[in-house]
């Protein structure tokens, strides 16, 4: 695995020319399914797990998923993208949580 | 392919590849020159393209006080086993604070103790908080007044009369045909990975180091040109984390961990302790940890078990600036680090002028041996301690040299001459027609799976032979005869096939430079088990190659020692 997206969250980033997760990954990985309108990624073992995808969606619908080769299921690691500052909310297997907060100036 | 619609363009400065040296590159030539039109050419999107997608944790070539561009030169030139260009790895030094403060005062943080100072992070490093440090320079580059076209695979040079004069691709969105002519071009598009089968497969093949979006199409356009390429033998292997392949650079320098094997050995000291131990060059680094696990004396791993709860939540940020997914990793498998050592290995072979030194032959202004073609970044050669804010300052060099040189041309001519690119046509847009034939990922496995075997990839410890070198190239050479056949159902997967194209012309002039050095310079970058020590008498000099009348050809360029000192002390 490599991004999942929820498309309940999703929006199909109406309105916009390019959706945002679309619009920035660097390996030209995700499209639009003409009939959902919503976003597939072409192929899961060509992801970077770079999470840029993840932190351009405005509506946190993508997540990211370490191919199960390399780490076990369920973790995760979301970010939460401010004006200047990231915070990250890490779950570990055992369901522990954690919380980062980092400086970006971006 | 009638009906494929061309778009012709003109700008005075055409760069290729909007990342980090790029960026620099457009800022320096329009702050120098606001008249000069300055266009870039970007294969992805410039706000999170290349290296620096997923952010950064440190800046790793700064001269911090108490030292000096010549006290630099000495470290880089021991850590290069004694074989570099001086005189670049000095005018790139000279720049290096200078590019660091610029890009701070565009709002990139940097961490700073009471009194104000940057926080060290080794010798030649700081730390910063640079997960958003790619949109800051791209927007910066925008607003310095660049323009740029987001998601353009530049596929090949324009060359007239043996002048570089702008550059020809593809839109990965509209399908058109792109061509740009321009006064001068600089070529910035990071290295090469994907070269060698990577350490993991299948569902994981792309959890690499390096960014497996950069596949060397600036070398590779520059070795269908006829320019001159610099030491592709001088392979790039990084010493990572075992499985997600995250820097260990944060570990050792950041953390104060050391290799230990599976016996809680410190072998580096133990058996490299007169060659530097933990210091020693870095790829000795990689070989080390390497041979342990080559005579059985693996797992080997970074010893971070003295770290205390605290040390690990600054690890964990450290991380999260540059690498996230480690992060997860350890949360996945519950793991952490100040219980148990981290696994370390050693990657597969990528080319990276800005850790190694593969890449164009260039001069102090960072112009090659193309007239009108300027090359900075990853895709230089010569300069094997580059990093960020190495390939920001021969971003800058370029643009400065750039623009004289447009500045000294009769402009109407350049932009009027007469140009044929029905032959860049039918080579880029053909598997777009094709019924049958290969895809490109099935060319790539191919690629990997020869190199790894024949040229000393992760499965071969690194070794060669003469015997399997040629094996390789015999390999490689009929695999080319085979691209023909590569075939796309749409415009991404037709982008796949030029960068698996590409990787083969790079891996051609990498085996012909493989077997050309006999001598082991570079343990594990460059292991020749039939010539297995490093021989100064011999081989201190560059191995260059250009292709000239379709085959390539080797040249041999010598090394001037421009700083004193004993080439080995550091
Ligand atoms: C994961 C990782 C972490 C790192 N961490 C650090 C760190 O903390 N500190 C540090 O100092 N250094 C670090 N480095 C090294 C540093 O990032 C690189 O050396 C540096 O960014 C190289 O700059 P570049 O401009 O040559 O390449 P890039 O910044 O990668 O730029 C190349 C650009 O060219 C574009 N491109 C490629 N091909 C084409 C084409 N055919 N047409 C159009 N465009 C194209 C790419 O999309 C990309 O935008 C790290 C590198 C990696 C991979
Ligand atoms: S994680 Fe990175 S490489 Fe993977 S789909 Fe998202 S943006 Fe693309
Ligand atoms: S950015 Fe988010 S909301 Fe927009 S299309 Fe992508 S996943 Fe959907």
């Amino acid at each position: 695995m490599s991004v999942k997206i929820d498309l309940n969250l999703c929006t199909g980033c109406a309105g916009q020319e390019e959706a945002f997760c679309i619009k920035y990954c660097p390996g030209d990985l995700l499209a639009i399914d003409k009939e959902t309108g919503k976003p597939y990624i072409r192929s899961e073992r060509d992801c970077w797990d770079c999470m840029v995808c993840v932190k351009a969606c405005p509506f946190e619908a993508i997540e990211t998923r370490l191919p199960y080769q390399l780490a076990s299921y369920k973790a995760s690691l979301k970010p939460k993208v401010y004006k200047e500052k990231i915070v990250w909310k890490l779950n570990d297997i055992n369901g522990r949580e954690e919380i980062y907060e980092l400086q970006t100036g971006g | 392919m009638e009906n494929i619609v061309i778009k012709v363009l003109k700008t005075d400065l055409l760069i290729i590849g909007g990342g980090t040296a790029g960026c620099l590159a457009a800022v320096e030539a329009k702050e120098r020159a606001p008249e000069i039109d300055v266009l870039i050419l970007e294969k992805a999107h410039i706000e999170r393209s290349g290296c620096l997608a997923a952010g950064m944790n440190a800046i790793n070539a700064y001269i911090n006080p108490g030292e000096t561009p010549e006290s630099f030169v000495r470290y880089v030139r021991a850590d290069a086993m004694g074989l570099l260009r001086k005189d670049l790895v000095l005018t790139m030094a000279e720049r290096l604070n200078e590019v660091v403060q610029r890009v701070e005062s565009w709002g990139l943080p940097i961490e700073k103790d009471e009194k104000g100072n940057y926080v060290p992070r080794g010798r030649w490093n700081i730390k910063i908080n640079g997960e958003s440090l790619k949109p800051i320079i791209a927007k910066r580059a925008i607003k310095a007044g660049a323009r740029v076209l987001n998601r353009v695979l530049v596929t090949n040079l324009i060359t007239k009369d043996g002048k570089v004069r702008g550059a020809m691709g593809f839109g990965v969105r509209d399908g058109k045909f792109y061509v740009v002519r321009a006064k001068a071009v600089i070529v910035a598009t990071g290295g090469a990975a994907g070269i060698y089968k990577p350490n993991n497969d299948g569902s994981s093949h792309h959890k690499i180091w390096y960014s497996p979006f950069n596949t060397g199409a600036g070398y590779a356009m520059g070795i269908r040109a006829g320019a001159e390429m610099t030491s592709f033998e001088m392979r790039f292997i990084a010493l990572r984390t075992k499985d997600v392949i995250a820097p260990t650079g944060t570990l050792a320098l950041g953390f104060g961990a050391t290799q230990v094997n599976a016996r809680g050995e410190r072998f580096m000291a133990s058996r490299y302790g007169h060659l530097g131990a933990e210091g020693a060059p870095t790829p000795l680094r990689v070989y080390g940890p390497t041979q342990e696990i080559k005579e059985g004396r693996g797992p080997v791993f970074m010893d971070t078990t003295h770290l205390k709860e605290e040390d690990i939540v600054e690890l964990k940020k450290s991380y999260l600036n540059m690498y996230p997914e480690l992060v997860l990793f350890w949360a996945a498998n519950d793991f952490d680090p100040a219980k148990e050592p981290i696994e370390i290995q050693g990657t597969e072979p990528y080319l990276v002028g800005g850790h190694a030194q593969a890449g164009y032959w260039i001069t102090t202004k960072r112009e090659t041996t193309l007239p009108g073609l300027y090359a900075a970044g990853d895709v230089a050669g010569g300069v094997p301690y580059k990093f960020v804010s190495g390939a920001w300052a021969e971003g800058v060099i370029a643009a400065e040299n750039a623009v004289k040189y447009i500045s000294s041309l009769d402009n109407e001519h350049i932009h009027s001459m007469a140009l044929d690119v029905r032959g860049e046509i039918k080579r880029v847009y053909t598997p777009l027609f094709r019924e049958d034939g290969i895809r490109s990922a099935e060319m790539e496995e191919r690629l990997q799976k020869t190199m790894d075997e024949y040229a000393g990839g992760v499965s071969r410890y690194y070794e060669m032979n003469e015997n399997e070198l040629i094996l390789a190239l015999r390999k490689i050479k009929h695999l080319k005869t085979q691209t023909k056949y590569l075939l796309a159902s749409d415009l991404h997967e037709l982008m796949n096939c030029h960068e698996v194209i590409d990787r083969i012309d790079i891996a051609e002039v990498l085996i012909h430079h493989l077997l050309y050095r006999k001598e082991t310079r570079w343990p594990a970058y460059q292991s020749r088990v039939d010539y297995p020590n490093l021989n100064d008498r011999e081989w201190l000099k560059f191995v260059n190659s250009r292709l000239k009348d379709n085959r390539i050809e080797i040249l041999e360029r010598p090394y001037k020692q421009l700083v004193s000192g004993d080439r080995y002390i550091p």
